[in-house]
């Protein structure tokens, strides 16, 4: 990402706006889901737009904006490394308990 | 609303000085509404077209809560439909500043915080209207406009505190419309009326709010605020700028050329 011009410098920002991740809340309880993401020039712009683009209909109760450059992500091309080692430990798996015949809301 | 609905409610006793205040915020609501309305398809950025299309469709939710309760108190029979689409510009009652072209984004957004600091200071005080109806719409209303103001104001901040160019647009934008801020503020015969009947804020006090408001918002954005200039219009009374036969000719075609058309 450019950085921004000097604000008293009057020379436009080149380039577009930075791209914001999008998580919303859609109740008290729940987690905050990622949704999508905009542009904006800073965070308090990137809240507003997505509550614009993204609340329109009551979808949240509350908004988390991240700068997408500041998310680490996995590199597909280590999925192998990453996850397939997990796939032969079933034992990990809560699934070997005996469920007592008076618990019915588990 | 449905008919039954429309026929179960008590016939409001008319009410000619109530229904002319009605109108003033409805139609402050609906000519600005309607003005932020043709920036869609047009915006900066898509963001930005989302975005202002909201505060439109605010204003129009409140332009028709407003002129249906002008239009019951009238007594006269019409709808907020009639009174938005089959009026001439004489008979809106809007301040001045809202008809007023958007000009660059920044001048909107100039536009958007005057007024949205007026209607804010206006609506919190109307929350508390001895008029049950009044204080119900305010009480919706406040709550959008807040938002409003956050939106607009960010923007202004951004712009006046920005590059040299966008300082020297706002600051322009602000010389030019600052004038039309007189009139929200002068107290005619109708404002006093309404105050003395408790339905109204005072006019004055709402101007010190509004005041202390914009001086906030301009420290902030580094702009000058502009020095009191001459006045002449009063969209209030019905007297307009030439603006408003334009946007009333945009708004009302299909109402005219097609008189009773319906979805």
């Amino acid at each position: 990402m450019n950085a921004p011009a000097d604000a008293k410098s009057g020379t436009a920002v080149s380039g577009e706006w930075p791209l914001y991740e999008v998580f919303i809340r859609a109740r008290g309880g729940l987690d905050h889901k990622h949704v999508g993401s905009l542009h904006a020039t800073d965070a308090r712009m990137a809240i507003e737009h997505a509550r614009d683009l993204y609340t329109r209909r009551e979808e949240g109760v509350s908004i988390w904006v991240v700068r997408s450059s500041d998310i680490a992500a996995s590199d597909p091309r280590d999925a192998e490394a990453l996850f397939e080692p997990a796939r032969d430990k079933i034992y990990r798996h809560p699934t070997f308990y005996e469920i007592p015949d008076e618990v019915k809301t588990l | 609303m449905s008919g039954a609905a429309v026929a179960a409610q008590p016939t409001a006793v008319p009410d000619e000085p109530l229904s002319r205040y009605a109108l003033r915020l409805g139609d402050l609501s609906l000519i600005l509404g309607q003005r932020l309305g043709e920036w869609v398809g047009h915006a900066p950025v898509l963001e930005e077209d989302l975005g202002l299309a909201n505060v439109a469709l605010d204003l129009i939710g409140q332009a028709r809560l407003l002129l249906a309760y002008a239009g019951e108190v009238e007594g006269a029979g019409r709808t907020e439909d009639d009174l938005a689409f089959l009026r001439d510009p004489g008979d809106y009652l809007n301040p001045t500043l809202v008809e007023q072209p958007n000009g660059d984004f920044g001048e909107t957004i100039v536009r958007q915080v005057l007024i949205d600091a007026f209607q804010l200071a206006l609506y919190e005080r109307l929350t508390s209207s001895a008029n049950e109806r009044l204080a119900a719409i305010a009480a919706k209303a406040v709550k959008e406009t807040r938002y409003h103001l956050r939106y607009s104001s960010g923007w202004l901040v951004r712009l006046g505190d920005g590059t040299l160019e966008s300082h020297a647009r706002v600051q322009a934008s602000l010389e030019r419309l600052w004038r039309y801020t007189v009139e929200l503020f002068e107290e005619d015969g109708l404002d006093r009326d309404m105050a003395a009947r408790g339905v109204a804020p005072c006019l004055a006090e709402v101007r010190i709010a509004w005041s202390t408001s914009i001086d906030g918002i301009l420290a902030e954005a580094t702009l000058a605020r502009p020095g009191e200039l001459p006045y002449s219009w009063f969209g209030k009374r019905g007297e307009h700028s030439e603006h408003l036969g334009y946007i009333l000719s945009d708004m009302q075609y299909l109402q005219r050329a097609h008189p009773g058309a319906r979805w």
